[in-house]
């Protein structure tokens, strides 16, 4: 399996009084999918919001490649190598499709603070957000403002952003939420390409059980910001708490 | 040419013609509008089509929205006019007096948005009023420097005046004199500085400057220090407004605090990129254009249509020189209502 490429380690964080990741120890292997299952408000999303940056830790600590990234900003955590897509779509709503897309090129090419060249004479960068759009089957789109998107090709242009970081960690949140059930396929396939590459690690925040059987080498499981479990998918899946969570009765707070 | 506005073409032929137009009237401005008066509007077009687009980078590409523009529009107004009032004319001064200028307005630029780093936009936006207001209380008190509320009278090389003869017979009707060198100057440098703002928008720069502008946090999770970009963003734009300043003055052959440094000029700024449509470049210079000539033309209009209708009920009195300024707030409104994204970028989003 290898040493661990990303590390958290008692990760936690609280707003006010509540607790929303609670002392959260994982650590995550190139070449394995791990998903990260629990009810809504369990604080997965605020876990990958700690481990991409968006938010800081309150104590505990992350470590991308052994080094210690806790209070280290966003983009910075982004040019090491951590790619994420949100889950809340998180686009440039006024601008193109493939505007967008160029820009996560952009970002990963290094041009970062080039104001006498032309954007558009980067040939090379907008060739690669095409090939990126192709991939997602969004190509048909490239000219559209993002903002008009169905909420489905949305989802496609946020995963399609995150390809184009060329990332060695993928950080998909609930990538298939609220997608039309013949566009599924399409991000399911694309998420066991990059795993069929075999060196990159992925992480899945998934409510869908089916997916993550497909999909999951391991599975966690956070409940009210705590990891409670932690194994192969079918035994997590069999296991008391996960029942509870999903088919017993939801917890009241959401 | 499609090198020189960096391939921003201003999006709809309608614009197209505007925008070709302007460059034609300001480029031969001399010789299709002889004239004082005229010559002063052109050159105030000039200059304040440089202003309006700089703040546009801060205000329609980046969503900064400072009120401290018209602060480093006066430093570049009196780098220039301090070295000649204290030194005499020479052209030492004019151009060290511009670069002087537009490099003080970047720092000082940089410092305000590194030091609002983490503040809410509506707190920047009150950092930059502050901040501007004391630097119209330094310039009406600094009287030694600044000479005050009464600012700085000087006089310029003279090459620049009026009683230099380039050659001694007019040509197509025009002097070619001290004042044709002036304004060829402001033309010049304010094509350049549009040419330079044209290429900083569509530049990958630029284009992450819209990515902050649509939405900062994913710009930051892209990898995008965005506020290392809005200082610079906010550098440059004050530094050309700076060089923009140094023009006015050169122009005016004075410089105050109402020449430059009023809240009302800051106020004309907004509406010029507002008008013309923010995020476009070619919209704050058609707004510039607008708001110019409606200072300098509105009221003698009014005065001939008021003279037209004498003997009429209530239109005499509702044309009065005096109103100029409701004719002007009712062209506002009525732009910003028939034309929300103003007028360049209606045309463009007709074009999508």
């Amino acid at each position: 399996m290898g040493s661990a490429v990303l590390e958290t380690r008692d990760l936690t964080i609280r707003f006010g009084g509540q607790v929303a990741v609670d002392r959260v120890s994982c650590a995550f292997h190139p070449g394995t999918l791990t998903a990260i299952v629990g009810p809504n408000g369990a604080g997965k999303t605020t876990y990958f919001n700690l481990i991409s940056g968006q938010l800081r830790a309150s104590s505990g600590s992350v470590a991308l490649r052994g080094r210690d990234i806790t209070r280290m900003a966003a983009p910075l955590r982004a040019r090491l190598g951590l790619g994420r897509a949100f889950q809340l779509t998180n686009l440039f709503p006024d601008l193109s499709v493939l505007e967008n897309v160029r820009l996560a090129v952009q970002a990963r090419a290094g041009v970062f603070l080039d104001f006498l060249s032309l954007a558009v004479d980067r040939t090379g960068l907008t060739e690669q957000a095409i090939g990126h759009l192709r991939r997602v089957r969004l190509l048909d789109r490239a000219g559209a403002a993002a903002a008009v998107l169905s909420h489905g090709d949305q989802r496609k242009l946020e995963v399609a952003m995150m390809l184009a970081l060329e990332p060695e960690i993928f950080m998909f949140d609930e990538p298939t939420a609220g997608m039309s059930v013949d566009e599924v396929p399409v991000i399911l396939d694309l998420i066991e390409a990059i795993k069929a590459e075999g060196d990159k690690t992925i992480l899945l925040v998934e409510h869908k059980m089916d997916v993550v059987r497909r999909l999951a080498d391991r599975v966690i499981v956070l409940h009210n910001g705590a990891l409670v479990a932690d194994g192969e998918p079918a035994e997590v899946v069999a296991s008391a708490i996960v029942q509870e969570a999903y088919l017993g009765v939801r917890p009241a707070d959401g | 040419m499609r090198r020189l506005i960096s391939g921003d073409r201003p999006g709809h032929p309608l614009a197209d013609l505007l925008m070709l137009a302007l460059l034609v009237g300001l480029a031969f401005a001399p010789f299709l509008f002889p004239g004082t008066k005229s010559m002063a509007a052109a050159s105030r077009i000039c200059i304040f089509i440089v202003l309006a687009a700089s703040y546009d980078i801060l205000l329609g590409y980046t969503g900064i929205v400072s009120f401290a523009h018209t602060m480093f529009f006066a430093i570049g107004a009196y780098a220039v006019a301090i070295p000649l009032a204290q030194g005499g004319p020479s052209w030492g001064a004019i151009v060290g007096g511009e670069l002087a200028g537009a490099a003080i307005a970047a720092v000082l630029a940089g410092l305000i948005a590194l030091l609002s780093l983490r503040v809410q936009k509506i707190f920047f936006s009150m950092i930059t009023l502050a901040v501007a207001s004391l630097a119209g209380i330094v310039a009406a008190q600094w009287r030694d420097v600044t000479g005050g509320e009464d600012g700085l009278t000087f006089s310029l090389p003279a090459a620049l005046g009026p009683g230099f003869r380039m050659v001694q017979e007019p040509f197509l009707g025009v002097r070619f004199d001290g004042r044709l060198v002036t304004y060829y100057l402001i033309f010049g440098v304010c094509l350049v500085l549009f040419g330079l703002m044209l290429r900083i928008v569509n530049s990958p720069f630029g284009r992450v400057l819209m990515a902050i502008r649509e939405n900062e946090f994913r710009a930051e999770a892209l990898g995008y220090r965005t506020v290392i970009y809005r200082t610079i963003a906010s550098a440059q734009a004050a530094a050309i407004a700076a060089v923009a300043g140094g023009l006015m003055a050169i122009l005016l052959r004075y410089n105050g605090p109402q020449s430059t440094l009023s809240f009302e000029i800051m106020v004309d700024i907004l509406l010029m990129v507002v008008i013309g449509g923010m995020g476009t470049l070619y919209g704050p210079a058609l707004g510039a254009t607008v708001i110019v000539l409606a200072q300098y033309y509105l009221q003698p209009g009014l005065q001939a249509a008021s003279d037209a209708v004498t003997g009429w009920p209530v239109l005499p009195q509702l044309f009065h020189p005096d109103r100029w300024l409701l004719w002007l707030g009712v062209l506002f409104i009525l732009i910003v209502y028939f034309l929300p994204a103003g007028i360049i970028g209606t045309l463009r989003r007709r074009v999508r």
